[in-house]
């Protein structure tokens, strides 16, 4: 069977931005992984981290107003290393990308894990503004773990 | 993840003799954490009995669900009373290993 090319999306999933339908995108993209080959625990924190980012996007760019939010994700077998993508573009209200980081952690309060989350599970998160308008994040993880844990050194603003 | 995993959110409370036990089942996200943080702040704010959270019922949870959890024991800790997270899931307990929680809380295999 032939694969796309890195450019077209092997899932798109185009839906309401609210907050009844995470589990949703959480059930889709689990199914997505999972047929990736990825395991149980990896296919858990894809979706982790997709949930928060999806969920950012309800709370910040949307802020109560209605949207979509767009999920691409792509398997990069033939990168190397391996890699799988995933991005989500947004139409809302775009933030200063500067304020996207994840919090001091010595600081218990609720609230601001979000983007720790993101940057914890994935190997590389990107955040910019869409000319047309809103924001597209772009996260990538290896396929296959080499061991080797993430760091917040490789969040990127565009 | 389950079709079960999507049940709406439940909770039950149950005042035993000196603890009062808040047991939540379903999915704690975006949608469902407000729910719980509602009941939290109404069941917490009175009484000084340890409060156990059992967490045994909860296959998912985001960061929203941990910040609930986390005004919950300051919270308690203003009081102050006890607060202890009980049975918490594989899912559960990697999301506050990842945001380094896991030695905030008071975490336990049972409830007592």
């Amino acid at each position: 069977m032939n694969r796309p090319p890195h450019h077209q999306p092997d899932f798109i999933l185009d839906i309401e931005a609210r907050a009844s339908l995470l589990c949703v995108i959480r059930q889709a993209l689990s199914a997505w992984c999972q047929r990736a080959g990825l395991d149980t625990d990896r296919t858990d924190r894809i979706c982790l981290a997709v949930d928060e980012a999806a969920a950012n996007i309800i709370r910040h760019a949307y802020a109560g107003a209605s949207g979509r939010i767009r999920l691409s994700a792509f398997e990069e077998r033939d990168s190397e290393p391996p890699m799988l993508r995933f991005v989500l573009d947004d139409d809302g209200t775009q933030v200063d990308l500067k304020t996207i980081r994840a919090r001091d952690l010595t600081d218990v309060r609720p609230g601001g894990l979000g983007v720790h989350l993101i940057c914890e599970v994935m190997d590389e998160a990107a955040w910019e503004h869409r000319p047309e308008g809103g924001t597209r994040l772009t996260m990538r993880t290896l396929l296959t773990p080499l061991g080797n844990e993430p760091t917040q050194e490789n969040v990127h603003h565009a | 993840m389950h079709s079960k995993d999507h049940a709406p959110l439940t909770i039950d409370i149950e005042q035993r003799e000196e603890m009062l036990v808040i047991r939540p089942s379903g999915e704690i996200d975006l949608a469902s954490s407000p729910q719980l943080r509602a009941v939290l702040q109404s069941n917490l704010a009175t009484g000084s009995d340890p409060v156990v959270i059992d967490l045994g019922g909860v296959p998912y949870m985001d960061s929203s669900g941990v910040a609930t959890l986390v005004e919950a024991l300051q919270t308690c800790r203003r009081i102050p009373r006890d607060l202890t997270l009980a049975r918490l899931t594989d899912r559960v307990a990697s999301i506050f290993k990842i945001s380094k929680l896991d030695a905030v809380f008071t975490v336990t295999e049972d409830v007592a």
